[in-house]
């Protein structure tokens, strides 16, 4: 609504509410995934036990969300859908494979398809969403429980800020070796971004010093943020390289 | 000009009718159209809370909610906490600590500290300053706002 009034985005002729369709809403357990209904809240990830068992880098990013008056309404597929390069949502559903599940129904016939959340992103405010598909789901894979999962988010206040960076991490971690590594990065890039460099110098290591210090290199070079009044774009990159340290730290 | 639409829902306990713009928020509706002015308008933006209503019991802001989606849903306002005993307490303790100097804040403190009281946090201050990161004031620096909360919530 602020969007609108501000004149960036116009009303459609035509407003739909989705409130009202059952399959948007809840979590559910489906077969080696968990299917988190489009208008799931910030508050309701916070609130579900198989969030919380087993994707607890959504409750984190839930947490630290806006407000709790916002937070009660803000919704895990408005999020997908407004596809801000600093959504809070989007690093930690990245780090976790999550899939975009959409659904339409051009004429009478209910079709679906699910994109991995990697490709849905073509820039701020753009999506692979076609004009008449809504967003029904987001699915994330069950993955082996006891990883390792951090979401850290960079603000200049604790409430009501957008993330000038966000960083999220989801590995395996075996006798101290990580593996299957995901890191994802948000605020750095025209989309939410995959930071396979960084990802591939942690893939199959120890947690050394060295080790650590080579993967935070590896992702302050691999992000290109810009320059706003949120942060400089050499700040942000001192502040993943810095951060990313400090996450790193507490998997070891 | 779109056409305004019906709806229906339930407003400080009893059942309310009204027609609506479909661009109208929910604001504007309680202000304007049912003359109901304890809710405020601070920025219109969901960042500082004046705006607090509780909808089918949750806290919101009701700057960023359209009319039309209060239909078949429950609505309280300020104006319907006049007899709600927690926040009767909340007001009295407001009263008490000075935690109100130009009050345009106070009506969405009040609404978001009931349902911190009622969450049970305790007087546990930082979970408190969490629960009012929604809620900005311009005048009392929050301790007193805080410290208010916090009374109530303790006192059991
Ligand atoms: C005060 C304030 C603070 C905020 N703080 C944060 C923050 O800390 N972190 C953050 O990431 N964001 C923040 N936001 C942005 C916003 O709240 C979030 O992006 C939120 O998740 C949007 O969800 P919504 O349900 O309100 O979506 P809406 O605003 O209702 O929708 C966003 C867009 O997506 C479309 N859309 C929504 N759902 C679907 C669907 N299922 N299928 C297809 N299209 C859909 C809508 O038509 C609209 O164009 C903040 C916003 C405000 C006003
Ligand atoms: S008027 Fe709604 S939050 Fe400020
Ligand atoms: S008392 Fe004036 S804004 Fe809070």
């Amino acid at each position: 609504m602020p969007q609108s009034k501000a004149g960036r985005v116009a009303f459609e002729p035509l407003l739909l509410g989705l409130r009202r369709i059952p399959e948007l809403h809840g979590v559910a357990r489906d077969g080696d995934s968990l299917r988190i209904g489009a208008l799931v809240t910030m508050t309701e990830l916070m609130e579900s036990a198989l969030v919380r068992a087993h994707c607890p880098i959504l409750v984190e990013a839930a947490d630290q969300f806006a407000s709790d008056q916002v937070r009660n309404v803000a919704t895990i597929g408005g999020n997908v859908c407004n596809a801000s390069p600093a959504g809070d949502t989007l690093v930690p559903l990245l780090a976790l494979d999550a899939e975009v599940e959409l659904v339409a129904k051009p004429n009478g016939l209910l079709t679906g398809r699910r994109v991995p959340i990697g490709e849905f992103f073509k820039g701020p405010g753009k999506t692979l969403r076609a004009r008449h598909e809504i967003v029904a789901a987001l699915r994330v894979p069950i993955g082996v429980p006891g990883r390792f999962m951090r979401f850290f988010k960079l603000g200049s206040r604790p409430a009501l800020d957008i993330s000038a960076i966000s960083i999220g991490v989801c590995a395996r971690r075996d006798a101290g070796v990580l593996s299957e590594v995901r890191v994802a990065f948000g605020a750095v890039a025209p989309v939410p971004l995959r930071g396979r460099a960084t990802e591939a110098a942690l893939e199959g290591r120890q947690l050394t010093e060295a080790v650590i210090e080579t993967a935070a290199a590896a992702a302050r070079d691999e992000v290109h943020p810009i320059d706003d009044f949120r942060a400089s774009a050499w700040y942000r990159r001192e502040m993943v390289h810095n951060m990313l340290k400090k996450v790193l730290a507490d998997a070891t | 000009m779109p056409l305004d639409q019906e709806i229906e829902f339930t407003l400080n306990g009893g059942p309310r009718r009204v027609a609506v713009n479909p661009e109208m928020s929910a604001l504007t509706m309680l202000r304007e159209t049912l003359g109901l002015t304890g809710t405020k308008y601070g920025c219109g933006e969901g960042e500082c809370g004046a705006c607090t209503v509780l909808l089918d019991g949750r806290p919101v802001n009701a700057c960023l909610l359209f009319a039309v989606d209060c239909d078949g849903r429950e609505l309280v306002t300020i104006e319907g906490l006049a007899s709600d005993p927690v926040a009767g307490r909340v007001q009295q303790a407001f009263v008490e600590y000075g935690a109100v100097q130009c009050g345009f804040c106070t009506p969405g403190f009040v609404m978001q500290a009931k349902t911190l009281v009622e969450r049970h946090l305790g007087a546990d201050r930082n979970a408190i300053a969490r629960g009012i990161e929604g809620n900005l004031c311009r005048c009392t620096g929050y301790r007193k706002i805080i410290d208010a909360i916090a009374s109530v919530a303790s006192a059991k």
